[in-house]
C-alpha cells in the first residue's frame, strides 16, 4: 500500500473511532481542551531553558545541565519538539516528523503495534496535529547512558497529542528514561501519548517512565511493545505525584521465542487522584516469559491496579504480583489480576494483596528501637522498593532517588 | 535490674499469666522452662511491651524505672531487646536496614559486614528481612540484630528451636557474646531471660536461675541444670505436681 493510501486508511479508521470510549477509565471530553496554538522556539542548548522548567523536568528524571549522563535527549513542549540530539554513534533521537522524512520505511511502523482505532484517544492523535519522539538503536549498538525524552505541557488547557516510535534493532541495547511534566501546578490539560516499541531479535530495552503531573491533568497513554526472539523489555513506571485522572494499560506481545518482558509500576494516589493502571502481556511464542510487579499506595485517592497475562504457546511462564497499601482512613485500591491460559504446558501465577500496614511488622521494627513513625516510614519505603534486575546501576540509582524524593509526600 | 511484681497479663481479654514475680540482677541470666501454652512467651512479650499483651495488674521495673506503661520502642531504647521466635517478614526492608536501625548510628557499613560474618549471614544482608529464611537463619538474624542493638536486657524466645546441632554452637556463642558470659558477673552489664524447651542452650550460657512456668504461673525457681534433669526424667507434669502440689490444669 502506498504511503498516501495508508495514511488515508488510518485517517478513515480514526474518524470512525473519534467518539469511541475507551474500555477502561473515566470518559474524558476531549473537546473541553484546545489544541496548542503556541509554537515554542527550538533550543539548541537545552541547558538554556528557564530554571523553573528545568526543575520541573528534573523532577521527572530529565537532566539538562549535564548532558554527559545521557546518550541523547528529546524535549517536546505542548505540540512542538524543542530539542533533540543524540550523543552516541548508532543511536538516533529525533522528532517523529523529521524521522518520517529521513526514513521512508518508517511508515511501516506507524500504528502497527497500537491500533489507530483503539479508542477516541488514539484516534485523536491521528486526527490532530501531533509529533513525538523517534528513538532507534542500530543493530548491535549498545547505549551506555540512557536516552532521555521529556513531554512537557507548558500551555494551560491544551491537549498534547504525542506519537512515539522506539526501535531497537537486532542485538542492540537501549535505555530510555521518559519524564512527563507540566509547567503549571494547577491548570487543567490532557496528555495523550501513543508509544509503539519494536524490540528486534536479541535486543534489550529498558524504559523508565516518571510522571510528574499536576492535580488537574488527565492522562491517556497508549503503549504497545512487540518483542521478537530473545528480546528483552523492562518497563518501570513511577507515578508518585498527584494527577486528576490517569488510565493506561500498556501491552507487550512476545512474538519470538524466549522473549522476555518485565513491568514494574509504583503508583501513589493522594486525595483527588484517580488511577486505572495495569500491564498486560501476551506470551505468544515458545518459552517466553514475563513478570508484572505493581505496588500501589493510596493516601486518599482511588487506584485500579490491573494485570493480565495470557499464555498462547508451550512452555511460557508468567507471574503477576500486585500489592496495595492503604495509608490513612480513605482511599480505594481495586486489584484485578487476570491470567488466561490457552493450552497445556504453561505456567502462570499471580499474587495480590491489599491492606493497611501490618501492625505486627510495625511492632517488630519498634522492638528494635524505631518510633512508630520511623517504623511505618521504613515499611513504606520498603514497599516502594522494587529491585529491578537488568536495570543499569545508574538508572537504578536514579529511580531510587526519584522514589525517595517523593516518599515524604506519601508519609 | 529487672523487677517484675505481681504481674498479670491478658491477651484479647483473657488473662494468660497471673501474679508473676521475678527479679533479674544486672549480670544474671535466667531461664524459663514450661510446657506449651504455659505463658512463657506472653511473659516475654509483656516485658517487651507489645500492646496486645495488656498488663492487668502488677508492675515491671527496669533500671529502677517503672516501665509498665512505656511503649515497645521506648523500652527498646532503654535497653531491652528481644529475639523473636517467629518474626514477621517485612517485604522491601532489607536485613542490612534492620541491622543499621539497631546500630542507631553506633557503627557503619563495616560494622554491619563484621556482624554478618560473625553470624554467618553475609549473603542475607541484601535480602528482605526474614523472607525465605530457614529456622536457623531466622535465629542467627535475630541475634545479629541484637548484637547491633546491644541491649542490657536480652529476651530470647526459644533461640535453639529449629536449629541444627552444628548451628546450635554458633547460636550459643552469639548468645554468650550478648550476655557477656566471659566476664565475671560483677563486671557484666547485661541480663538475659531465655525460654527453652530442650535445654540444649544451657550447655552454652551461664545461667544460674531457672523457673518452671505452668498455667500462667511460676511453679518453682531453682538451679536450671537440676530442673532440666528433673524435667527430662519425669516430664513437666511430675515437676508441677511436686512443686505446686496439684494436678496441672491441662491434664
Amino acid at each position: 500500500m502506498s504511503k498516501t493510501n495508508a495514511s488515508r486508511t488510518y485517517k478513515d479508521k480514526a474518524k470512525a473511532a473519534a467518539n469511541k470510549a475507551a474500555a477502561y477509565g473515566e470518559d474524558i471530553n476531549i473537546n473541553y481542551y484546545v489544541n496548542p496554538d503556541e509554537k515554542h522556539p527550538y533550543q539548541k542548548d537545552p541547558s538554556q531553558l528557564a530554571a523553573q522548567t528545568k526543575d520541573k523536568m528534573l523532577g521527572a528524571g530529565i537532566i539538562l545541565d549535564d548532558p554527559g549522563q545521557r546518550s541523547g535527549t528529546y524535549l517536546q513542549m505542548d505540540g512542538t519538539p524543542v530539542h533533540f540530539s543524540a550523543r552516541q554513534e548508532g543511536v538516533e533521537v529525533m522528532a517523529l516528523s523529521q524521522a518520517m522524512e529521513k526514513h521512508d520505511w518508517l511508515g511501516d511502523y506507524l500504528w502497527k503495534a497500537v491500533a489507530v482505532d483503539s479508542d477516541k484517544y488514539t484516534a485523536n492523535v491521528e486526527l490532530s496535529e501531533n509529533d513525538g519522539y523517534f528513538i532507534r538503536a542500530l543493530a548491535g549498538q549498545k547505549t551506555v547512558y540512557p536516552v532521555q525524552a521529556c513531554l512537557y505541557m507548558a500551555q494551560a488547557k491544551v491537549v498534547q497529542n504525542v506519537h512515539n516510535i522506539i526501535i531497537a534493532e537486532e542485538g542492540s541495547e537501549l535505555h530510555i528514561i521518559t519524564g512527563c511534566a507540566t509547567d503549571s501546578i494547577d491548570e487543567p490539560g490532557l496528555h495523550i501519548g501513543v508509544s509503539e516499541f519494536f524490540i528486534k531479535k536479541g535486543a534489550k530495552v529498558t524504559f523508565t517512565m516518571i510522571h510528574n503531573w499536576n492535580p488537574e491533568i488527565a492522562v491517556r497513554p497508549r503503549t504497545t511493545t512487540i518483542v521478537e526472539e530473545g528480546g528483552l523489555f523492562l518497563s518501570n513506571y513511577l507515578l508518585m505525584k498527584p494527577v486528576n485522572s490517569l488510565q493506561m494499560y500498556p501491552t507487550a506481545r512476545c512474538i519470538g521465542e524466549k522473549a522476555m518482558v518485565r513491568y514494574n509500576s509504583i503508583l501513589v494516589a493522594g486525595k483527588g487522584t484517580n488511577l486505572d493502571v495495569g500491564s498486560r502481556v501476551f506470551l505468544n511464542a515458545n518459552e517466553t516469559k514475563t513478570e508484572i510487579v505493581s505496588r500501589a499506595i493510596t493516601t486518599g485517592g482511588n487506584i485500579i491496579a490491573r494485570g493480565y497475562i495470557e499464555g498462547n504457546a508451550p512452555d511460557v511462564k508468567g507471574h503477576l504480583e500486585c500489592r496495595g497499601l492503604i495509608l490513612g482512613e480513605k482511599g480505594t485500591i481495586y486489584a484485578i489480576p487476570e491470567l488466561k491460559g490457552n493450552l497445556a504446558g504453561i505456567d502462570l501465577s499471580h499474587e495480590a494483596a491489599v491492606g493497611k500496614i501490618a501492625e505486627e511488622e510495625v511492632e517488630y521494627l519498634m522492638a528494635r528501637g524505631l518510633t512508630r513513625n520511623e517504623a511505618t516510614a521504613a515499611i513504606v519505603r520498603g514497599f516502594l522498593r522494587v529491585d529491578i534486575e537488568g536495570l543499569p546501576p545508574m538508572l537504578s540509582a536514579e529511580l531510587k532517588k526519584a522514589v525517595e524524593a517523593s516518599e515524604k509526600e506519601v508519609m | 535490674m529487672l523487677k517484675i511484681k505481681d504481674l498479670s497479663v491478658a491477651v484479647e481479654g483473657k488473662e494468660i499469666i497471673h501474679d508473676i514475680n521475678m527479679t533479674i540482677q544486672t549480670g544474671e541470666t535466667h531461664v524459663l522452662f514450661g510446657p506449651n501454652g504455659a505463658g512463657k512467651s506472653t511473659l516475654l512479650m509483656a516485658i517487651m511491651g507489645f500492646p496486645k499483651y495488656r498488663v492487668t495488674s502488677g508492675s515491671i521495673h527496669f533500671k529502677d524505672k517503672d516501665i509498665t506503661s512505656l511503649s515497645v520502642d521506648e523500652r527498646a531504647r532503654m535497653g531491652i531487646g528481644m529475639s523473636f521466635q517467629r518474626p514477621p517478614v517485612v517485604r522491601g526492608v532489607k536485613t542490612r536496614d534492620m541491622v543499621a536501625a539497631c546500630l542507631k548510628g553506633n557503627g557503619d557499613g563495616d560494622t554491619i559486614t563484621k556482624l554478618a560474618e560473625k553470624t554467618d549471614l553475609q549473603d542475607f544482608l541484601e535480602r528482605d528481612i526474614n523472607y525465605g529464611f530457614s529456622g536457623g537463619e531466622i535465629k542467627r538474624s535475630e541475634l545479629m540484630q541484637l548484637l547491633a542493638q546491644r541491649p542490657e536486657l536480652t529476651l530470647l524466645d526459644e533461640p535453639e528451636s529449629g536449629v541444627d546441632l552444628v548451628n546450635i554452637a554458633l547460636i550459643g556463642e552469639l548468645m554468650n557474646d550478648l550476655l557477656e558470659k566471659n566476664c565475671p558477673i560483677p563486671e557484666r552489664h547485661c541480663m538475659g531471660l531465655i525460654i527453652t524447651h530442650t535445654g540444649h542452650i544451657l550447655d552454652y550460657v551461664n545461667a544460674r536461675t531457672g523457673y518452671v512456668m505452668c498455667d500462667g504461673t511460676i511453679g518453682c525457681m531453682g538451679d536450671p541444670h537440676e530442673m532440666l534433669g528433673t524435667i527430662r526424667e519425669k516430664g513437666y507434669n511430675e515437676c508441677i505436681k511436686c512443686y505446686l502440689g496439684r494436678i496441672p490444669l491441662h491434664e
